[in-house]
């Protein structure tokens, strides 16, 4: 008796596999590119970072493999190297130093690939669906380290410089925090 | 009644052969090394059943032919003996040369299909999920075509296929004129075929690659040559400025949105490579890797839901006002 509950239980667990990771398909719409309300300063004196909102999409991308990979792929399509050069810096600034001008989380990272920022980094809006700004934003938190290893690849289907982002240094924790460098989260 | 039913099995006969032609059937060869497998598939067929056939009687006899009253069993009798060694000697025999006699005729059939000949045309094709990256090579820069998910080839010229793919494997067939080939990813491979026939024919990817592998559909358009010649010089071309007001707005939408982080429009500032070319997109016969026929409602359909119609693809759904919908479908029309 006591048996036949215990399989009863094992295959109880096992239709439990049954559920798939739900990978949304169709992009956002366009109007929800403003739902992210970020404030890159506030007015409150002193020496301060940029202040970082957060919401919860963060989780949803920055969390998810298939995300990250996809991010990983648009950041070459989309040419993102022709500055950024994977991550190590040219024209624009590095992506794995733990320098982040305008914040380091994914929100302030989507922000700054949907918006642009002075001196050369242009804006997508509308020229990227939001879903992949964000898988682009998820992919650049990897490169910096942000990214915990079992989300993040640990090997390239192409030659890179660097390893897999999965097995790229963690961010140094910082103790106190400095003007124009972000907190690492 | 007897007639009747002759009748019916003449007409299920015909209905059968019928199977053999199309389109996209290897049964139906267009051209010489498709016509070499295509034998080896009546010879492999024929031989199959003529076997089967053989062992049909032979059981057949063995269960109507009564068993005769058998002398004692522990006696050995010489010549039922010797009678039985020979029929399973012969028959072990005419097995072994059977196996040796058809993989000599499909080892020759193989070397038939992947011989080497002279280059002819040559055609780059790329694989990705799921569509067919296709560019022609040519020592002159001028007569470089690129275009996506489909061939146009000229009757009775040897075509060399030059096979890559950028993501997974995949595998080139297009069953009225070829064997199959593999596309690998950092592994070059090349296939050589000639077309005979004039016509349209339709291939697959034959491996397996992921969700929309069903719908990687590549479409062979076998042209006399002269023909041909016009084909690619028209390919070769710029696409025109637009002309009316509409299709004027249409080509600003293109410029403006998603489409231009992906597509080529030579003539144009679009000139990303991360998805087909579609300089010369209406002048095809299919939209998204033979996944649609080419119409202007297709065009529509397919810019506003791409995800509906094949799930996952790589184009994403990007959001379109009501009223840029029809300018961007004529603009896309007019890209012939």
């Amino acid at each position: 008796m006591k048996f036949s509950l215990a399989i009863g239980i094992a295959l109880a667990t096992l239709l439990a596999a049954c559920a798939r990771e739900d990978r949304p398909l169709r992009s956002e719409p366009v109007l929800n590119e403003n739902k992210e309300s970020i404030a890159l300063s506030s007015n409150a004196p002193g020496l301060g970072g940029p202040v970082e909102y957060k919401t919860g999409t963060r989780s949803q991308y920055e969390k998810v493999a298939f995300q990250v990979s996809q991010g990983k792929k648009l950041f070459t399509w989309y040419n993102c190297s022709g500055c950024h050069a994977n991550g190590g810096g040219g024209s624009g600034p590095a992506l794995m130093d733990d320098v982040w001008i305008y914040g380091s989380s994914i929100e302030n990272i989507a922000a700054s690939i949907r918006e642009g920022r002075p001196n050369g980094m242009p804006t997508f809006r509308g020229k990227i669906p939001e879903d992949q700004i964000w898988q682009i934003a998820a992919y650049v938190r990897a490169l910096g380290g942000f990214v915990s290893s079992d989300v993040a690849s640990s090997r390239h289907d192409e030659m890179y410089a660097h390893p897999g982002e999965g097995r790229l240094p963690a961010p140094p924790e910082r103790t106190t925090s400095q003007a124009g460098l972000a907190e690492p989260k | 009644m007897k007639s009747r039913a002759k009748l019916l099995i003449v007409q299920l006969a015909l209905l059968g052969l019928s199977g053999c032609s199309g389109s996209q059937s290897a049964l139906d060869p267009k051209g010489p090394q498709a016509r070499s497998l295509s034998d080896l598939i009546w010879l492999f067929t024929a031989i199959g059943a003529a076997i089967w056939l053989a062992v049909m009687i032979v059981l057949l006899i063995a269960m109507l032919r009564r068993a005769a009253d058998r002398p004692d069993p522990l006696v050995l009798q010489a010549p039922v003996e010797r009678r039985s060694l020979l029929a399973v000697g012969s028959a072990a025999a005419a097995t072994l040369l059977i196996v040796i006699a058809l993989t000599a005729v499909s080892y020759l059939s193989q070397r038939r299909v992947y011989a080497k000949a002279q280059a002819g045309v040559v055609i780059k094709i790329t694989g990705h999920q799921w569509w067919w990256d296709v560019s022609y090579e040519s020592d002159h820069p001028d007569q470089m075509v690129r275009s996506a998910n489909e061939i146009y080839i000229p009757a009775e010229e040897p075509i060399t296929v030059k096979l890559a793919a950028s993501d997974v494997i995949h595998s080139f067939w297009i069953p009225n004129l070829m064997g199959k080939q593999d596309l690998i990813p950092g592994q070059d491979n090349e296939l050589q075929f000639t077309a005979d026939r004039i016509g349209i024919y339709r291939g697959q990817c034959a491996e397996f690659c992921g969700w929309q592998h069903a719908h990687m559909g590549v479409v062979a358009v076998v042209l006399p040559k002269d023909q041909f010649a016009a084909w690619r010089t028209a390919q070769t071309a710029p696409a025109a400025q637009p002309a009316d007001p509409i299709r004027q707005k249409g080509e600003a939408i293109f410029q403006s949105k998603a489409c231009v982080m992906c597509h080529t429009v030579r003539g144009s500032s679009a000139a990303s490579r991360a998805g087909p070319d579609l300089t010369h997109f209406a002048s095809r016969k299919s939209i998204a890797s033979a996944t649609l026929p080419m119409s202007r409602g297709n065009i529509a359909a397919w810019i506003v839901d791409p995800q509906g119609i094949k799930p996952g693809t790589n184009m994403p759904n990007v959001t379109l006002a009501p009223d840029e919908i029809d300018p961007l479908a004529s603009y896309l029309e007019g890209l012939r």
